[in-house]
């Protein structure tokens, strides 16, 4: 496959015409446990980047310390495999420098809104042009079951083994309330058409792009989605023109609320779970500065830097 | 209770009628400090006194006294604010032992630097003399205590009526002394007039233009009433250097080296002293094709670098001893992923916020070692103003060609002190490659290490061909994780292997003075000019005293077992806390030793002994000179 690969975009003309199929996407086996969350959300980010037709070598993942972190490694594209909270920071460095590279960063709910809380606060308000996933499963899975911030509240761990001492926090309502919001929206993995079409809208959206996936882990918080997962009446689906549309979905989904992703009040309110969970874009405003563009300089020659550089030195010769 | 300070002690009024003849003393070398509260702008005015020295042709080096806070309280002799400025006929390596000459604008700060033992036995002090016969009582007594502490020294005391001469021209005095003041010496140096005016005028091109004329006419005023009232002069001629020469500290050194090695991104975030590097870089990166990303944290400060250089630039972050602490786990990340960093502590006075505006050398440890697990990586340390210039080169390079990181410890003393140098000439071949997205060679792998070097080739994302999925945990060539013991060994032992190769290919130090002898005293870092200064005042005492100074600290540069086993004695001198090996409670055993010297006794196996002072400023010549007499080896010779 490397081989086709790289004979084919040696050639300029054909590198354009190159048409990427899944396969293309598919990297290392999975090693996450059987029936878990993450499986079908891999499986919907490889056909979007299908859909999409990204150059696997246009596109890095990012990712911090979890079960969801090891995204990467199953991905065809460049990776970067972080450390527990950072991505977000490795992330921004990657398309600040380099905005032509398709961005995508993949969190878990410990990695974003525990350890790494301050990076996702202020990568909400840097806006750079990116897709950030948050594969939330309520639990520290990885170090084999401690509470995480998104635990409901009472659910035993290892670290709480009486229950969730606080309530959790709202990682969409906590995202909207920051500064430059710029694309936020809520998906499940059990509905894959609707991860995949939430996927795409972020990835076409220009700024920063979070989303929180619902995501079942199997091991240690079976029961914290069972209820929605049997239950779609439990489920609303925020559907607008400017949102997340899937036709399939409707027959199944009898609940649903006709939201503009444009009104931030409105979305601020929906975003408080009053027994619904509600899926699709809450928020979109294309309008902020996106930080890669507002920080862009125009890049200079050896030359050019090394004048310039000479009449700096001037500033300070004696 | 007023103490009556005795006679002798009172201050020389200065007489009212013009100096006849003043008396000129030339010297080969002066030092002089200009004291204040914060905000009265001695430091600009030491400033400007500084690079005209220098654009006169003087050797300057100026060190920075400064108050932690922004505003402290007036008149406390903790809120002492200026500069300390050293210049010579040739050039200034370090700030002296003592100051010749002090202008003071109230006697607290003056106390202070008399308390530090800053003022020589017969410094003359200008000092502002309003506060004597200030109208409230506190301050007159503050005043008449502070000339009794003053007092039994050979000081010479010149009272200045700074206040009520700048009041006859502005309302405010405060802000206008310090041009009062640089009149002064101006006169007193006898600087060229004409290089002050327009250094002058270069602080106000954003300011109206009757700000800069009142701050010409107080200068004028000052150089005027030292005409009239002071009766010498001190001339420190001035040798007009045979090459172009500059003058700068070493944050605008680091800023500016960082863009003739062709870096393209700086992350920071704030922290003292590092900062002004970036404020800097901030002014005249962008015209570069570079930027300053200001972080949420010193952590996404170092996350955000990393992000770059593996996107394929050579990013860098610039710190202090505590925003080292925090990026610990992101240099790790940088060295097990083999992405090349540049990461800048500009070492302040610790542990934890310890002394954020003064100078120490005790993060060398850490930059060393601070990473749980094994992390290899390149420290190195610039001596001098011009070599933090040039380190940024030269760390920029070695990150690319080894992978790696690269920490550059500076430290306070070069990072605010503002030394001359021989004027660099960057070249194109200073600044990093143009990214090449070209398509990797077939079956060309992430880590494929040379296996005799370590070394292997680096992949960008954007290259056709090359994905590959960085990551912090154990992995083998393919970047595919293995937690097997070949795999995890093989990594170590490669990236190990890479400061193997730089280490050979590093030439041994030089010794300077003998290439044998009774002592040999090793430093590192900003302590240079000191050691050394102190090494030749030795040395004419008939000591047989050498000294060598190391820039790498990791891998450590060859040869120094074989150098040290030519001297009777080695001795490192280090701005860090060692046990005082004199007070009998220390034992071998128990004394903690300071860091170079633990490095270098478990480098070389040699008993290496040190000297270490924690002051909170820069080392003096004169105190090096007697921990050397104190440290000669019995028998040595004299």
């Amino acid at each position: 496959m490397s081989d086709l690969c790289c004979s084919l975009l040696s050639s300029t003309p054909d590198s354009e015409e190159r048409e990427w199929t899944i396969s293309d996407y598919e990297a290392a086996l999975a090693r996450w446990c059987p029936g878990c969350g993450d499986h079908a959300i891999l499986a919907a980010v490889q056909r979007m980047l299908e859909a999409e037709q990204l150059p696997p070598e246009q596109t890095v993942f990012v990712s911090g310390i979890g079960c969801a972190s090891r995204f990467p490694h199953y991905v065809r594209a460049y990776g970067f495999h972080g450390i527990h909270g950072r991505a977000l920071p490795i992330a921004t460095g990657v398309k600040l420098r380099r905005p032509d590279l398709n961005v995508f960063v993949v969190m878990g709910d410990g990695d974003c809104c525990s350890i790494g809380a301050a990076h996702w606060i202020h990568s909400i308000r840097y806006n750079l042009d990116m897709v950030a996933l948050m594969l939330d499963n309520g639990v520290y899975g990885l170090t084999k079951n401690q509470t995480s911030p998104t635990s409901p509240r009472g659910l035993p761990s290892n670290t709480q083994p009486r229950g969730a001492i606080l309530p959790p926090l709202n990682p969409i309502s906590a995202t909207l309330g920051v500064a430059n919001a710029s694309f936020v929206a809520q998906t499940a993995d059990w509905l894959p058409a609707h991860v995949f079409a939430t996927l795409r809208e972020a990835f076409r959206h220009h700024g920063f792009a979070f989303v929180r996936v619902l995501q079942r882990c199997p091991k240690y918080t079976e029961n914290i989605f069972s209820t929605l997962v049997h239950d779609p009446g439990l489920v609303e689906l925020m559907v607008h023109p400017d949102g997340v549309v899937v036709p399939e979905l409707d027959r199944m989904f009898k609940n649903k609320v006709q939201h503009d992703p444009a009104d931030l009040d409105a979305a601020r309110r929906l975003a408080v779970s009053d027994g619904n969970v509600r899926l699709g874009v809450f928020y979109r405003n294309e309008t902020h500065p996106v930080y890669e563009e507002t920080r862009a300089v125009p890049a200079r020659s050896a030359g050019e830097k090394l004048a310039l550089l000479n009449t700096e030195l001037d500033r300070y010769a004696v | 209770m007023r103490i009556a300070a005795p006679a002798a002690l009172l201050p020389d009024k200065a007489s009212e009628t013009p100096a006849a003849v003043a008396t000129v003393t030339t010297l080969p070398g002066h030092t002089l400090e200009v004291v204040s509260d914060s905000g009265e702008g001695a430091q600009r005015c030491a400033q400007i006194f500084g690079t005209v020295s220098a654009k006169m042709g003087n050797g300057i080096w100026t060190v920075e006294i400064i108050p932690a806070e922004i505003q402290p309280p007036p008149r406390h002799p903790t809120s002492a604010s200026g500069n300390r400025v050293r210049i010579g006929t040739g050039a200034v390596t370090n700030w002296g032992d003592a100051a010749d000459l002090i202008v003071a604008f109230n006697e607290q700060a003056l106390l202070q630097r008399f308390r530090l033992g800053a003022l020589a036995d017969d410094a003359i002090i200008l000092i502002e003399d309003m506060w004597a016969t200030h109208a409230d009582p506190q301050i007159r007594n503050a005043w008449d205590d502070a000339m009794e502490e003053l007092g039994g020294r050979s000081f010479r005391f010149i009272n200045v009526p700074m206040e009520e001469q700048c009041l006859t021209i502005v309302d405010n005095a405060r802000l206008g002394k310090n041009m009062f003041a640089l009149g002064l010496l101006t006169c007193i140096y006898g600087r060229d007039l004409d290089l002050v005016r327009d250094a002058i005028a270069q602080g106000f091109l954003k300011k109206a233009k009757s700000a800069l004329q009142t701050n010409l006419d107080l200068f004028e005023l000052g150089h005027r009433w030292a005409e009239q009232h002071i009766d010498f002069r001190i001339a420190v001629p001035a040798v007009k250097p045979d090459r172009a020469m500059v003058a700068m500290n070493g944050n605008q050194a680091i800023a500016l080296g960082s863009i003739a090695a062709g870096m393209e991104l700086c992350a920071m975030y704030p922290i003292t002293p590092a900062t002004s590097a970036s404020h800097y870089l901030s002014d005249v990166f962008e015209k570069f094709g570079g930027i300053v990303h200001q972080a949420e944290d010193e952590i996404a400060a170092i996350g955000v670098a990393l992000g770059s250089s593996f996107a394929g630039k050579v990013a860098f972050t610039i710190t202090s001893g505590p925003g080292l602490a925090l990026k610990t786990e992101f240099i790790a990340l940088a060295i097990m992923t083999e992405t090349p960093l540049v990461l800048v502590d500009v070492q302040r006075g610790g542990p934890s916020t310890g002394l954020p505006t003064k100078v120490e050398q005790s993060d060398l440890l850490a930059a060393l070692y601070g990473q749980p697990g094994d992390a290899p990586h390149v420290v190195m340390a610039p001596a001098t103003m011009e070599e933090c210039f040039l380190c940024m080169t030269t760390a920029r390079r070695i990150a690319e060609a080894l992978r790696t990181v690269v920490i550059v410890l500076s430290d306070a003393n070069l990072a605010s002190g503002v030394q001359r140098f021989p004027r660099p000439e960057p070249s194109e071949h200073w600044l990093a490659q143009p990214l090449d997205l070209a398509p990797v060679r077939d079956g060309l792998r992430p880590y494929d290490w040379d296996p005799q070097r370590g070394v292997s080739p680096r992949i960008v994302p954007g290259q056709p061909g090359g994905m590959f999925t960085a990551t912090g945990l154990s992995h083998d060539e393919a970047s595919h994780v293995g937690y097997t013991p070949d795999v995890h060994e093989r990594g170590c032992q490669m990236r190990s292997r890479k400061l193997a190769l730089f280490q050979q290919m590093l030439e041994p130090p030089a010794v300077n003075g003998d290439p044998t002898g009774d002592l040999l005293v090793v430093g590192w870092g900003s302590t240079l000019g000191a050691i050394e200064e102190a090494v030749e005042r030795a040395r004419q005492e008939g000591l047989s005293v050498s000294s060598l100074h190391l820039r790498f600290l990791s891998p450590l540069e060859p040869g120094l077992k074989e150098i040290f086993q030519r001297f009777g004695k080695v001795m490192t001198i280090e701005i860090n806390y060692s046990d005082d090996p004199t007070d009998p409670f220390f034992t071998s055993e128990n004394r903690r030793r300071g860091q170079l010297c633990w490095l270098l006794r478990a480098h070389t196996l040699v008993d290496v002994d040190c000297w270490t002072r924690v002051p909170g400023e820069p080392l003096r010549p004169g105190q090096i000179l007697q921990a050397i007499r104190e440290s000669m080896p019995q028998g040595g010779s004299r």
